[in-house]
């Protein structure tokens, strides 16, 4: 009963495993995705697969922000980072991340100031403390972080400081979702949305996926519970010819967002007509930009990156992984070439891509869960 | 960064109207309230932290729910607490 322990509530979560196999049409075959990272993470951590009958599959999608950072940009940032003067801020995930011309990590070795921060209102700190150098923060991350990468440049432009600036790389979720559902590669039957993505857009935004893709939506929450509840609600739904968007996690997610964090986004940033996705290629208005009323704040205007576009390497298969077309052990090297100390991929660097969170919990909870749950 | 904490309002701080002092696991930082300006947020409340910024406001169960699945993460939590640890907002 070890594991099942690990549930707020076991007697719940061999309720909703009940419920789900009872649900599931075993003349058919399922398949969910679930597009958050964090929700990844949960799946491996907890063993949710062996709580699943053998006919549905959760494949893993693309939001992780980390992993989906083409090695382009990455080489931009470093590029900046060699220029004379300069301090370039970012969350310590990046760190390891890849790019043509190695990682953060590497170009600090080859002498860039490159410092690791918890908030964009460090790096802003950073810029304070440092008024000769020009201070840049790589911003990365979904609706999630965009606010507050907003909130910094206002508070900047406030401030009237003349030496901080950002990398944009900011992504939008809704076009790598519909990207996945306009590619024939993959036949998805429903969705679990990612809840603090939604802390910010609400869920009115996916309601795109029912009515033009048929295509049921759930936001979940970070627990295992969570998970195995939203599991059952698109199944219900499926049993009944139903097609909607439904929050699981309503005890987080307001149905219309957070309108605040909205407006500071647009207050600050635009569309960029389209973003390389590691992975997913070109997408059109998938990432954001500094408006123009902001120029002094674009470290893309600041300093003239090369933008140069990166072949992934040709061994990586994070793409597949990202789109949920491979398993992370079906790549050719994961977890011999490719493992979380010599990232060859991005999924294998942070702790939200598909390939870091099954090596790091899956090949043993696997097996083990299931033994919990049949004796259950 | 991708982890959004659980923290206390503390204590507001009327000289600096955007922040607020938010506890932890025991560590009190400033953490910026701005997205929350419509919500009147005081001390006592809970909110979730994300990079800095409080996302959300969450009810205590909530809160005490989601620190004991963070707990159970192991080291990506105490990877994000250090970080926030290492935080000095203004």
């Amino acid at each position: 009963m070890r594991f099942v322990d690990e549930f707020r509530d076991p007697e719940m979560a061999r309720v909703l495993a009940r419920e789900i196999a009872r649900l599931a049409d075993p003349r058919r075959h399922y398949k969910f995705m679930e597009v958050c990272g964090g929700h990844t993470h949960t799946i491996y951590k907890h063993g949710i697969e062996d709580y699943l009958p053998p006919n549905l599959t959760l494949v893993h999608g693309p939001g992780c922000p980390v992993c989906v950072i083409p090695m382009g940009r990455v080489d931009d940032a470093v590029h900046i980072a060699a220029q004379p003067e300069v301090i370039l801020t970012s969350f310590g995930d990046m760190m390891r991340v890849p790019g043509g011309r190695g990682s953060f990590l590497d170009a600090t070795a080859r002498g860039a100031d490159i410092r690791m921060v918890y908030s964009p209102l460090d790096a802003l700190k950073v810029a304070r403390q440092n008024p000769d150098k020009q201070v840049v923060f790589m911003a990365i991350g979904f609706e999630t972080t965009a606010p507050s990468t907003a909130l910094t440049v206002l508070q900047a432009a406030q401030e009237g400081m003349r030496n901080f600036s950002i990398f944009c790389n900011h992504v939008i979720i809704l076009p790598a979702i519909k990207a996945i559902l306009d590619s024939p590669d993959l036949r998805l039957d429903g969705f679990i949305g990612p809840g603090h993505v939604s802390t910010v857009i609400g869920c009115r935004p996916y309601e795109f996926m029912t009515r033009d893709f048929h295509k049921p939506m759930v936001i979940a929450g970070f627990e295992p519970l969570d998970i195995l509840q939203a599991i059952y609600m698109l199944l219900r739904q499926l049993a009944a010819g139903r097609c909607e968007v439904e929050n699981q996690y309503t005890r987080v997610v307001p149905w219309d967002g957070n309108r605040k964090a909205l407006q500071v986004i647009h207050e600050v940033m635009e569309l960029r007509p389209y973003f390389e996705w590691r992975g997913l290629g070109f997408i059109s208005h998938s990432a954001l930009k500094v408006r123009d009323t902001f120029t002094d704040f674009d470290a893309e205007r600041r300093f003239a990156v090369p933008g140069v576009r990166v072949t992934d390497p040709k061994a990586c298969q994070c793409g597949e992984v990202l789109k949920g077309v491979l398993k992370p052990w079906e790549c050719k090297v994961f977890g011999t070439a490719c493992t979380p100390e010599t990232p060859i991929g991005t999924c294998m660097v942070s702790s939200e891509g598909a390939c870091a969170a099954y090596y790091t919990y899956g090949r043993f909870t696997r097996t083990r869960v299931r033994e919990v749950v049949e004796t259950a | 960064m991708c982890l959004a904490i659980p923290g206390q309002i503390m204590e507001m701080l009327p000289e600096r109207p955007h922040l607020a002092l938010v506890e932890v696991s025991g560590v009190r930082r400033s953490v910026n309230i701005m997205m929350l300006a419509d919500e009147a947020v005081k001390p006592g409340d809970w909110v979730l932290i994300h990079v800095g910024f409080a996302l959300a406001k969450i009810d205590e169960q909530e809160a005490k729910a989601s620190l004991a699945l963070l707990a159970a993460l192991g080291q990506a939590y105490a990877d994000e607490l250090k970080a926030f640890e290492d935080s000095r907002i203004e």
